[in-house]
């Protein structure tokens, strides 16, 4: 959501709140860093060094955690975030000409937002729903058997 | 109280809810209610069915009706017709593809016929929100029998009698994991359960989570019980938010009902869990990088031993089980060691759960006895390959597995024949593949995978996959050479026998198999510079049928570098040398006047 990009002082109490509220902190590194993806809806510099700070762990270990794990994004998401699923089902169904297809109607790549922040792109690995290869999701809707012809059409929805 | 005489049972599974099995449930709801009959006929959201090919699957009670792609729309008309007037709505029924005949019951459809549900009973019969229809089904029973009428010996012996092995991928005993973990004295231990299903492809756990959480929640209290642990803890994708509120849910619910927390039973012991969110990282199937994961930090694996069960989450003792293994539990204490290991295979018991998908006709999610040969699997209960089309190979155990091809048709799947195939269980992943993939496509798309995954911390796995992939890519962009080929297979061993944990070691598998059973498709790229499924595009060569064209310009003005020419109503030609093999003008053509070669 765009308006979740901006880093507020009443989302930085949130999380501080949400810190303060756990019995320890020990080993509770990703689980703090849920929390503030949730509130910020994606984790800059600022909110690391702020995690790093309130857990008392080098900002250097929070980067390294954060970059580890896909699910941690340092890019905020779009406002429609476009996932599509690459697992092997999808993949024998043809999943990358729909993401190829995805691509060149918004010209951008995988991780990355378009500059007016409507869309975003990200990769999934399986979604769990390999009946209805190729699928992708827009949020929290999911579109199955896709075929490239069907992605403008679906992208036009959230225009 | 209602006193039922019928049940409409919706998947409410990811697959089925994805296509709006929610407005379906809600829609019966309302015509059952506008025909006063909520006190007779109960809508209820159970977890998946497996046959997720035919999604949104609605089964009716007790006749075992099996309605197949209903939409939100069509349930006036199950209520009104089937309900209301007792005839069956012919359109929605199964349609069996061989003899092209209605098929009602579910229990005599061929993708249910050959199959053996243990792990997967309770999925798509129960509601899974709701503990009484778990406890109905004999739920907490085999709890209740371990807590008063067991010692942990007798768990254990039982579990190990089974033959029950660990259903993650690895086959490890699974009695004799809690029988060490049990013997190490400490003043804390772990039950972890892992639901980090990362294998692309595979959905066995989620659907399990999802369907019978009980069933998970209750194996980990036994297994807690048995080897003197207190905590138990659910490591879970946070990719998998259904999976995860009903987990909740079932947690909640058995506390209250005094099956989680302090005094279980009246009988002394204490046992809670408690979720722990993954982060989207496959290594972190591996149980030391899912236990330091657990712990906060980077999910990287260490050298083994010292094993979990001597150290583990925070140095204490501490056993990792995968749902699946968890899921068998229950029925193994109730029904006993001999019943469980009279089924399946020598050295495997039991059954295994495969998810079934890629250019097969039934996609879904299956369970079959160990020893059920690859046949029966896609034949049979899969109802063989998609569009009439030639079965080339399946894929089992994702990126750690490799391929079985038409000879091996007839081979008892086990834990022992895969390996002996060069593939692997894995987490039962089973991806059909036709004539049109190529194989070293295939290949590349694992080892783009694990290179991706790959955490880092070894050199044979950080550098190797790196290099194992871009010499496929090499391969199928039609730049390689036959000293590839011996350097795949060299690279392959050398990172087979030095990488640190299993993430690394099974990384060139996906190389090897297909190296050995496709070895004519590698030579093919290499030395006639072609690829015989038509996938790899760098080696294609699309060009237009003199005979066919009529010359209607279409490919023309979609061809983006101007690579056709010709005149009006005469045969085109395409430039080789200008076309950059996008498939414009082979989408565009209506005459099928254009080939890919």
């Amino acid at each position: 959501m765009v308006a979740n990009i901006q880093l507020t002082e009443e989302k930085f109490q949130e999380l501080e709140a949400f810190i303060n509220s756990l019995p320890t902190t020990k080993g509770e590194l990703i689980r703090v860093l849920h929390k503030a993806q949730n509130i910020f809806g994606y984790l800059p510099a600022e909110v690391q060094k702020f995690v790093a700070k309130k857990l008392d762990v080098p900002t250097a270990k929070v980067f390294g955690v954060v970059t580890f794990y896909s699910y941690f994004t340092m890019v905020p998401k779009g406002e429609n975030d476009i996932a599509i699923c690459l697992g092997t089902a999808c993949y024998v169904r043809g999943a990358e000409k729909i993401l190829d297809a995805i691509k060149k109607e918004i010209n951008i790549g995988v991780g990355e937002t378009t500059p007016d922040g409507k869309f975003s792109i990200t990769s999934l690995r399986c979604v769990g729903a390999c009946g209805l290869a190729p699928v992708i999701l827009v949020g929290e809707k999911v579109y199955g058997r896709i075929t490239p012809d069907m992605v403008k059409g679906i992208i036009d929805n959230y225009r | 109280m209602a006193n039922y005489t019928m049940h409409m049972l919706v998947c409410s599974g990811t697959g089925c809810k994805s296509a709006e099995s929610d407005l379906i449930t809600a829609n019966l709801e309302k015509y059952v209610a506008e025909a006063n009959m909520t006190d007779e006929v109960q809508v209820l959201k159970t977890g998946c069915f497996g046959f997720c090919e035919k999604g949104p699957v609605v089964k009716i009670l007790p006749d075992n009706t099996f309605y197949v792609q209903v939409t939100p729309d069509d349930a006036e008309e199950i209520v009104n017709e089937h309900i209301i007037k007792g005839r069956k709505v012919e359109r929605l029924l199964f349609v069996d593809p061989k003899t092209e005949k209605m098929v009602s019951d579910s229990k005599k459809m061929d993708f249910y016929k050959k199959q053996l549900r243990i792990a997967l009973r309770n999925c798509g019969l129960i509601d899974p929100d709701n503990i009484d229809e778990y406890i109905a089904r004999d739920g907490y029973h085999a709890l209740g029998m371990a807590l008063t009428e067991m010692t942990p010996q007798d768990v254990i012996k039982v579990v190990k009698d089974s033959g029950l092995r660990g259903r993650g991928g690895g086959g490890f005993p699974t009695g004799l994991k809690w029988e060490i973990a049990s013997k190490n004295d400490a003043d804390q231990k772990y039950v972890v359960c892992n639901a980090d299903e990362g294998d692309p492809g595979a959905f066995m756990d989620r659907s399990i989570l999802e369907g019978d959480p009980h069933s998970v929640v209750e194996a980990m209290a036994i297994c807690g019980y048995s080897m003197g642990a207190t905590i138990g803890k659910v490591y879970i994708r946070a990719e998998y938010p259904l999976a995860i509120k009903r987990l909740e849910k079932a947690i909640e619910d058995a506390r209250e009902y005094g099956l989680l927390g302090k005094d279980i039973m009246g009988t002394g012991f204490d046992f809670d869990i408690e979720l722990t969110f993954g982060a989207g990282a496959f290594v972190c199937g591996e149980e030391t990088a899912l236990i330091h994961s657990m712990e906060g930090e980077r999910g990287e694996p260490t050298t083994k031993p010292p094993f979990p069960a001597e150290s583990g989450y925070w140095g204490k003792p501490t056993n990792v089980n995968n749902v699946e293994t968890f899921a068998n539990v229950p029925v193994i204490l109730l029904k006993g060691a001999d019943w469980f290991s009279s089924i399946g295979s020598e050295k495997s018991k039991g059954t295994k759960v495969f998810a079934l998908a890629g250019k097969i006709n039934n996609v879904g999610l299956i369970e079959v006895p160990m020893g059920t040969t690859l046949r029966e699997v896609i034949y049979d209960i899969g109802g063989g390959i998609k569009d009439g089309k030639k079965f080339k190979a399946v894929q089992t155990g994702g990126p750690s597995g490799g391929c079985l091809t038409v000879d091996d048709l007839d081979t008892p799947i086990d834990y022992e024949n895969l390996i002996a195939k060069g593939s692997m269980m894995g987490s039962g992943g089973m991806i059909v593949m036709d004539e049109d993939d190529c194989m070293p496509a295939v290949a590349k798309f694992y080892l783009e995978f694990t290179e991706e995954e790959s955490c880092g911390k070894c050199t044979p796995c950080r550098v190797g996959t790196k290099r194992l992939s871009e010499l496929l890519e090499l391969i199928t962009d039609g730049k390689g050479k036959m000293e590839h080929l011996d350097e795949l297979k060299r690279l392959s061993r050398v990172i087979k026998d030095t990488a640190l944990c299993g993430l690394g070691q099974t990384a060139p598998n996906p190389v090897l198999s297909t190296m050995e059973a496709f070895w004519d498709e590698y030579i093919a790229h290499i030395k006639d510079g072609r690829c015989p499924a038509g996938q790899c595009t760098n080696l294609l060569q699309y060009i237009i049928s003199e005979a066919k064209c009529v010359g209607c310009t279409a490919c023309v003005r979609v061809c983006p570098t101007n690579a056709i020419t010709g005149t009006v109503k005469k045969p085109h030609v395409i430039d080789q040398a200008k076309c950059i093999k996008c498939g414009a003008c082979y989408d565009k053509c209506k005459f099928e006047a254009i080939s890919k070669q």
